[in-house]
């Protein structure tokens, strides 16, 4: 075993500052056991709870194995409701129709609805090249975004920010803050109002995202809570939505399973307070210009991947993130990318490839396989066995020649999972996993586990360094 | 080759010798054993639990409630079709979204109601306006018949037309973004105040 065995460093490195920042911590503590209170309320208030998991699995794995159906179906009914059809392989060919659609309408600035796909494309900084300056209208994004910072957190990505922290970066970064800002959170969300309804009065162009995809009817989906997705969504022009193709459900009926799924599992709610359904353009309402960019960036790659290709289930509710251990002591930082925790450390390696970066390989080791992330997960992804999988293709990966004994053995173990062989997996390979895989047998498997020691370079500075990669 | 056609390949090639799609079970569908009544009760409470405004009232009495759930002085606008009389109200007739930005309150029919969730729906007809309308001012009241109420998210599916634009309101505009303490009002209408009418 060498220093950088299957790319380790990576994430553990990451994770020692992180382990070193006691605000952060307590931040993280304090959120990640919060949403879990409300979310176990809420769950437990739905006795179907169970079967629409079932469905919801159901639905998604029906929209993967039937892909290009789907999608051909939803690009015609896209086009039948007056929308515009791109289709985008990977990040700059998506940044690249974005801004021609922007520059269309000269426009040198567009609002954004809270996106991870954007975030995933790196949509702002190529916007920002072009001189097409992108405003975040979510509070937590417009918190990051002003704080030249990085998303910790998918559903609150200024988790690791406090109040006194939001203040001043708001009194630094608005030009219109009003002087006597204090940092309770309602006067600093009434700052973030006032700062950007002249936005959304003035803008021409708006950038979204979209939750789901209907195929059947062409009906884009947004759900948020501030607003701020409606106003886009509504007020401008021209509206252009960023859409992964694995976000697609088959028909209309199917979202009655996923609005059910998805707020009770993210922010703990019945409901969240806005969600926007729209097909193409209606005439006299909304946008009178409407595109839809339909993105792969590396999701056939993980399409292909068959015991990976679940994790496009994912509908992005960060329950497994804050069911976390790891994650609930390391924060979103540690994994150097916008899809942080359980479904981030299987999500990036299957979208980009093990094999070619230390820090994407070293992410599927960024766990303790307690399984506390499939027990939540509302489409049943099995993070833990993609891991392991995933784990058996980084040895492969970094092995030249025959592979060894271990890697065959991993290989076989693809097929035939089971929680004795995460176990033995997890011992052998991960310094995470040892200290846990130690202290419990299988039959504690879904207790919660031990953590690494508290390491050496701060986050920061490890960031700082290496701008996230290894 | 295109991109469509790139990926639409990668697609059927990542999926070669991929096992048929699962059959769908819909067992969640659980019929509701709970009497109008009930579900009438379950939604006002459950509105209630988002901090909004929830009244209810005979068919009679709501261009009253109407007329006091509305502030003495400032703009109010009202969709063209709306079945009440707004004192003092503008009707609709396309106002830029500046010159919504300067009004007060709206208000608005619904299209559909769950109980289980407290969600009000609007699909923009002629009586609930148009998307802009019941966002941009600061207070939203709005009107909803008891017979518009469905049990469950399911229920209501049937009732929408995926092709009209939606909205789905729970409650008014809030974010937990600041150490998780939720703050009522952002962007949307920071006041909602949701009327139920007898039939
Ligand atoms: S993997 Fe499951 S729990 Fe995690 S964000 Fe995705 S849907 Fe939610």
């Amino acid at each position: 075993m060498t220093g950088t065995f299957v790319g380790m460093p990576a994430f553990p490195a990451a994770a020692r500052d992180a382990l070193d920042n006691a605000q952060l911590r307590a931040n993280l503590d304090h959120a990640t056991s919060t949403i879990r209170a409300k979310r176990a309320a809420v769950v437990g208030e739905l006795e179907q709870w169970e079967a629409l998991r079932i469905a919801g699995a159901a639905i998604k794995d029906d929209v993967l194995l039937r892909l290009d159906d789907h999608l051909l179906t939803l690009e015609s009914a896209l086009q039948d409701a007056g929308a515009v059809v791109h289709w985008a392989r990977d990040a700059a060919e998506a940044c690249r129709i974005v801004a021609e659609v922007a520059r269309a309408h000269e426009a040198d600035e567009v609002v954004k609805v809270k996106s991870m796909v954007t975030q995933e494309i790196g949509l702002n900084e190529a916007l920002a090249a072009e001189g097409i300056a992108a405003w975040e209208t979510d509070l937590a994004e417009l918190i990051v975004q002003l704080g030249d910072d990085l998303p910790s957190h998918i559903l609150v990505p200024a988790i690791h920010r406090n109040r006194s922290e939001v203040r001043e970066i708001f009194l630094r970064e608005m030009p219109d803050a009003p002087p006597g800002l204090t940092d309770d959170p309602a006067r600093l969300a009434e700052a973030a109002r006032m700062h950007l309804r002249e936005k959304f009065l003035r803008a021409k162009v708006a950038v979204s995202g979209a939750n789901f995809a209907v195929a059947e009817t062409g009906t884009l989906v947004v759900v948020e809570s501030e607003g701020n997705g409606r106003m886009c969504l509504t007020l401008p022009d021209v509206l252009v939505s960023v859409v992964g193709i694995e976000k697609v459900v088959p028909s209309w009926r199917d979202l009655e399973v996923f609005l059910q799924l998805l707020p009770r599992s993210s922010t703990g709610e019945r409901m969240n307070p806005y969600t926007s359904t729209w097909s193409g353009v209606t005439a006299g309402d909304g946008p009178q210009e409407v595109h839809v960019v339909l993105l792969d960036n590396g999701r056939t790659r993980a399409l292909a991947d068959e015991i990976g290709r679940q994790a496009l289930r994912c509908i992005r509710c960060s329950a497994c993130l804050n069911a976390c251990p790891v994650y609930e002591r390391v924060g979103g930082h540690a994994y150097g990318s916008v899809y942080p925790g359980p479904i981030g450390a299987i999500l990036n390696p299957l979208l980009r490839g093990v094999g070619s970066s230390d820090q994407v390989d070293s992410l599927p080791y960024a766990s303790t396989l307690c399984g506390a992330c499939y027990e939540v997960c509302p489409v049943l992804i099995d993070i833990p066995s993609v891991l392991v999988n995933l784990r058996a293709q980084v040895v492969d990966a970094h092995r030249s020649g025959l592979p060894k004994a271990e890697a065959v053995a991993m290989k076989t173990a693809r097929a035939t999972l089971s929680s004795s062989w995460r176990l033995a997996l997890a011992e052998r390979f991960t310094r995470i996993g040892l200290g846990a895989a130690r202290r419990f047998g299988a039959s504690a498997w879904t207790r919660s586990r031990d953590l690494p020691e508290a390491p050496q370079e701060s986050f920061r500075k490890w960031w700082r360094r290496t701008g996230g990669r290894p | 080759m295109s991109a469509r056609a790139d990926i639409i390949g990668d697609v059927r090639r990542a999926l070669a010798g991929a096992p048929p799609a699962p059959v769908i079970e819909r067992n969640y569908l659980a019929p509701s054993t709970a009497s109008t009544g009930e579900v009438i009760e379950r939604f006002i409470e459950r509105v209630a639990d988002y901090q909004a405004v929830v009244e209810r009232c005979d068919a009679n009495e709501v261009a009253k409630r109407i007329a006091r759930a509305i502030p003495q002085e400032g703009a109010v606008v009202v969709p063209a079709g709306l079945s009440w009389q707004v004192p003092g109200a503008v009707e609709d007739t396309g106002l830029s979204a500046r010159e919504l930005d300067a009004v007060h309150a709206v208000v608005t029919a619904a299209t559909a109601g769950i109980a289980e969730t407290g969600t009000i729906l609007l699909q923009h007809g002629e009586a609930e306006g148009r998307r802009a309308l019941s966002l941009v001012p600061d207070l939203h009241v709005c009107v909803i018949r008891e017979d518009q109420i469905f049990a469950g998210v399911p229920e209501v599916m049937s009732q929408l037309d995926p092709r009209r634009p939606t909205t789905w309101i729970s409650g008014p505009s809030a974010t937990s973004d600041i150490e998780l303490i939720r703050v009522e009002g952002v962007h949307g209408p920071r006041t909602l105040h949701v009327i139920v009418v007898g039939t």
